[in-house]
C-alpha cells in the first residue's frame, strides 16, 4: 500500500509496479498477487493473457521514457491505468509521452507518474495529463504530501494550453487592452 | 515596451510565493542539493565561486527607468553595488545571500521583473534587437512577437526539463543584430509574396563546446502558426535529444546526428497533429501584445539638427563620442545612443548602482523612459533627439558612461570568467583590462576601425568567442590558465565560427598577441577595409605566421 495523489487528493494505492532487470525471462517472470503495473516489453510479450486483467482494472501497463506511446494505441480503450516512469525527476520525457498520451490518441484512462516523482513537478505533471501522481515509497510523510496538494495550484492562470486546459489565457480569458 | 496586466502580474507574484516555500524547505532540509538545483536554476540562481549568483530576465533586452531604477536598488542592498549585464541581455548580481533570494524577487515583481527560466534545462530568456523599433532596416518590429514567445514558453508545462538548455531569438531586420545563426531556434521575421507576415526558422545553431549554425528548417511560418511549431520541435527534442551526456544533449548534436532533413521530417509529422489546434495565434492577442510597441509621439524635425552639426564641429571629443557611439534613427532629427559599458580597467559589462540610476535619469528625460540592453554588453537610449545628444553626452561623460569605443577593440565581450564563476577554466575580465590597457590611445582605435574581440573563460561560450573576429577562449593546461586564440569568426548576416590559429598563450602574452594580429592588419588592409574583411580576403595564415614568430622574438629578447 502507498499513499498516492489521484485527481487532486491522497488516496491509499494498491497498485504494484513490476520492474523487470535487463535479459530476465518475460515469459516466466511471475506477477505478484493484486493489481500489477508491468512494463510495457512484459505487457507485449503476454498481452493475450494479460488483457482481461487490464480490462478488469487489474493490469496496468508503464512506459519508460525511451518508448514510444503509439505502441499502446490499440489498447487504450481496454487499458484503464498507464503509468510513465521517470528514472530522474529532471528526464522530462514522460511530459511529453502523457501529452501524447492523452491529446493524440484520446486516452480517458487513469495516467500515472510513477519513478523519482516530486512534489515540485506536481502542477507540471497535472497540466500534461497525468491524474495520478506517485512519488517512490517512503519519500514524503503523508502530511507532507498532505502539505504538497497546494503546490497543485501553484499558478492560477497559465498561459499557454496543456493538457488540463487546452486553450492557451488568450483563448480563454479576454486580456485588457494596453494602459 | 510591454506592460502586464492583471494575469502578467499573477505569474510573477505565484513564482515568487512558490520559490519562497521552495527556499524554505532547501534551508529547513527538506529539499535536497540535487532537487533543489533546478528550481533555484530556473529563478537564475547559480552557487558560485564566492556566493549565489542571480541571473535576472530583462526580456529581449527592454528596461523601463523604474525597472533599472529597481536594479540600482538590488544592487545596493543586496549585492555590492553594482551587476553585470550578460551576453544575452539579462543582468547579474555576484554576491546575493541565498536567503535574501525570495525577498529579491518579490521587489523585483513589484515592476514587473522576474528570474524565471534564466538559467536550467528549459526555454530561456528570448533575445532580439536592441535597435527592435528604430532601426532603418527594420522590416518587422520583432519586439510582439518576442513577448508572446516569452508567454509562450513561460512555464510551459512539457518543456520544463528538457535535455539541455535552449534560447529563441528573433530578428526583424536586414541586417540581423540577434545572431538568430548561433541560437536552438532562430526566427527570423519575413513577408511573403502577399504580404503576409510568418517566419523563417533556424534550427540547432549554438557555440558552446560543439559550435554549430544553425539551419533552415522552414522558409515560411505564418505568423498563426509559429508556435504551434516551436511546440513540434521542442517535442522531438525532448523525446529524442540526449540525456545520456550533458555535452551531447543540446538540439545542435540531435539535428547534425539526425540530418537536418530527418529532423525535419520528425518536426512536420509532429506539426501536421499541432497546426490549426489551440496554440494557433489570433488576431486579437497578435493586436493586443503590439499595441504596446507602437512608436511613442515623436516631434516633427527635420532631418539635421544644426545645433547638434555645430556641436560636432565645435567638440572634437563628442564628435569621437557621435562617431562611434550614436546611430541612425528611422525618424527624423532622432537618434539612438549607445552607453558604454566597456570603460578601460571595469570588466566589461559591470555596471554600478549609481551609473544604473543615472542611466535611469537619462532614459526619463532624454529617451521616452527606456532603455535596451545588447548582446555586446552595452546599453541604448533608442529614441534621443538630435539637439539633445550634446546634453546626454556630458551627462552620460560625467557617469562613466560616453567611453567613445562601440564597435572598436575596447569594446570588448567578455563573460565573468574565473574571477566569479565557477565553471571557468580560466580568467576574462583581466585579460580584457589587459587589451584595453595596451590600446588606450583613442587615435589609434579609430584607425583599427570596427574589430569584434570576444574572451570566454570556459568553452561554454557565454562571451562568444565563437564569433569574434578575435576569439580567445580560455583553456586549463595542467592546472594553469592559458588563452587559445581564434581569428575569422563574425557574427549578422554572415555568421561565422573563427579558426584557431596555434598553440594557446600565457595570459600575460596576451596584449602581445592582439598588438601582433593588429600589426599584421593594418600592413595587408585595402583602404575602407575592416580587420574581418582583410581576414576573409587574405585568409588566417599571416596573422598565425607573424603571431608566432614574433613570440619566437620575444622569447628570444628574454634569454
Amino acid at each position: 500500500m502507498s499513499d498516492i495523489i489521484k485527481h487532486g487528493t491522497l488516496h491509499t494505492d494498491d497498485w504494484t509496479v513490476v520492474r523487470v532487470v535487463e535479459g530476465e525471462d518475460l515469459a516466466a517472470l511471475e506477477l505478484p498477487a493484486g493489481r500489477v503495473i508491468v512494463p510495457l516489453a512484459l505487457w507485449l510479450a503476454r498481452r493475450d493473457s494479460l488483457l482481461a486483467g487490464a480490462e478488469a482494472g487489474v493490469v496496468g501497463v508503464w512506459l519508460a521514457g525511451t518508448e514510444d506511446p503509439a505502441t499502446l494505441a490499440g489498447d487504450l480503450l481496454r487499458l484503464q491505468l498507464i503509468a510513465v516512469d521517470f528514472p530522474k525527476f529532471a528526464d522530462g520525457r514522460g511530459y511529453s509521452i502523457a501529452t501524447l498520451l492523452r491529446a493524440r490518441f484520446g486516452y480517458a484512462g487513469e495516467l500515472r507518474a510513477i519513478g523519482d516523482v516530486l512534489r515540485d513537478q506536481f502542477f507540471f505533471y497535472t497540466r500534461c495529463g497525468f491524474d495520478s501522481l506517485q512519488p517512490k515509497e517512503g519519500k514524503y510523510s503523508r502530511a507532507q504530501l498532505e502539505a504538497a496538494l497546494a503546490s497543485l495550484k501553484d499558478f492560477s492562470e497559465p498561459y499557454q494550453g496543456a493538457v488540463d486546459r487546452a486553450e492557451p489565457l488568450f483563448r480563454r480569458q479576454t486580456r485588457k487592452e494596453a494602459a | 515596451m510591454y506592460q502586464y496586466d492583471e494575469y502578467d502580474q499573477r505569474i510573477v507574484d505565484e513564482r515568487v510565493a512558490q520559490f519562497r516555500d521552495q527556499t524554505r524547505r532547501y534551508l529547513a532540509g527538506e529539499l535536497s542539493e540535487d532537487e533543489f538545483r533546478p528550481l533555484r536554476l530556473q529563478n537564475g540562481l547559480y552557487i558560485q565561486r564566492h556566493a549565489p549568483m542571480l541571473r535576472i530576465a530583462v526580456p529581449y533586452g527592454n528596461l523601463r527607468a523604474k525597472q533599472v531604477r529597481m536594479l540600482a536598488h538590488i544592487a545596493r542592498t543586496y549585492d555590492r553595488g553594482y551587476g553585470h549585464f550578460t551576453t544575452r541581455q539579462n543582468l547579474q548580481f555576484n554576491w546575493p545571500k541565498l536567503e535574501d533570494v525570495p525577498e529579491i524577487l518579490a521587489q523585483l515583481a513589484t515592476v514587473q521583473m522576474h528570474a524565471i527560466q534564466t538559467s536550467g534545462n528549459c526555454i530561456r530568456n528570448v533575445t532580439s534587437d536592441p535597435f527592435a523599433g528604430v532601426a532603418g532596416d527594420e522590416q518587422i518590429d520583432p519586439r510582439p512577437w518576442c513577448e508572446i514567445v516569452r508567454q509562450w514558453s513561460t512555464f510551459h508545462p512539457e518543456f520544463a526539463y528538457l535535455p539541455r538548455k535552449f534560447k529563441i531569438a528573433v530578428n526583424g531586420a536586414t541586417d540581423d543584430r540577434a545572431v538568430i545563426q548561433v541560437h536552438d531556434i532562430g526566427l527570423d521575421l519575413k513577408r511573403d509574396a502577399s504580404g503576409n507576415i510568418g517566419f523563417r526558422v533556424l534550427v540547432g545553431g549554438g557555440l558552446g563546446r560543439t559550435p554549430i549554425l544553425g539551419e533552415e528548417i522552414a522558409a515560411f511560418v505564418p505568423w498563426q502558426d509559429i508556435l504551434s511549431y516551436c511546440e513540434a520541435v521542442l517535442r522531438v527534442y525532448n523525446l529524442h535529444g540526449r540525456r545520456d551526456n550533458a555535452y551531447k544533449a543540446r538540439i545542435k548534436i540531435l539535428v547534425k546526428a539526425l540530418g537536418i532533413d530527418a529532423f525535419r521530417a520528425q518536426v512536420e509529422a509532429e506539426f501536421a497533429h499541432l497546426k490549426g489546434g489551440p496554440a494557433t495565434l489570433t488576431e486579437a492577442e497578435v493586436a493586443r501584445v503590439a499595441r504596446h510597441f507602437v512608436d511613442p509621439v515623436r516631434e516633427t524635425l527635420p532631418a539635421e539638427n544644426a545645433a547638434y552639426a555645430a556641436q560636432l564641429a565645435g567638440n572634437k571629443a563628442f564628435a569621437a563620442w557621435a562617431r562611434r557611439n550614436v546611430r541612425a534613427h528611422k525618424f527624423a532629427g532622432y537618434a539612438s545612443v549607445v552607453l558604454s559599458l566597456k570603460q578601460t580597467g571595469i570588466a566589461p559589462g559591470d555596471i554600478t548602482a549609481d551609473q544604473l540610476d543615472h542611466v535611469a535619469d537619462l532614459a526619463e528625460r532624454y529617451s521616452f523612459g527606456e532603455v535596451r540592453v545588447t548582446h555586446e554588453q552595452n546599453l541604448v537610449l533608442a529614441d534621443v533627439r538630435q539637439s539633445e545628444l550634446f546634453a546626454v553626452w556630458e551627462s552620460a561623460r560625467d557617469a562613466g558612461l560616453a567611453t567613445p569605443n562601440i564597435g572598436l577593440l575596447t569594446d570588448i565581450i567578455a563573460c565573468p570568467g574565473g574571477d566569479f564563476c565557477a565553471l571557468a577554466n580560466a580568467k576574462s575580465i583581466p585579460i580584457a583590462n589587459a587589451i584595453q590597457a595596451r590600446f588606450d590611445d583613442l587615435d589609434y582605435l579609430h584607425d583599427i576601425g570596427e574589430i569584434e574581440i570576444n574572451i570566454s573563460g570556459c568553452m561554454n561560450a557565454c562571451g562568444h568567442h565563437h564569433v569574434g573576429h578575435i576569439g580567445v577562449l580560455g583553456v586549463d593546461k595542467n592546472g594553469e590558465e592559458w588563452y587559445q586564440v581564434t581569428v575569422g569568426g563574425d557574427q549578422g548576416n554572415d555568421t561565422a565560427l573563427g579558426k584557431v590559429i596555434g598553440p594557446s598563450f600565457a595570459a600575460a602574452e596576451m596584449p602581445d598577441v592582439v598588438s601582433s594580429l593588429i600589426r599584421t592588419y593594418t600592413e595587408h588592409r585595402h583602404p575602407d577595409e575592416r580587420f574581418i574583411d582583410t581576414v576573409r580576403r587574405v585568409g588566417v595564415e599571416p596573422f598565425k605566421t607573424r603571431v608566432y614568430a614574433e613570440r619566437e622574438q620575444r622569447k628570444q629578447a628574454h634569454v
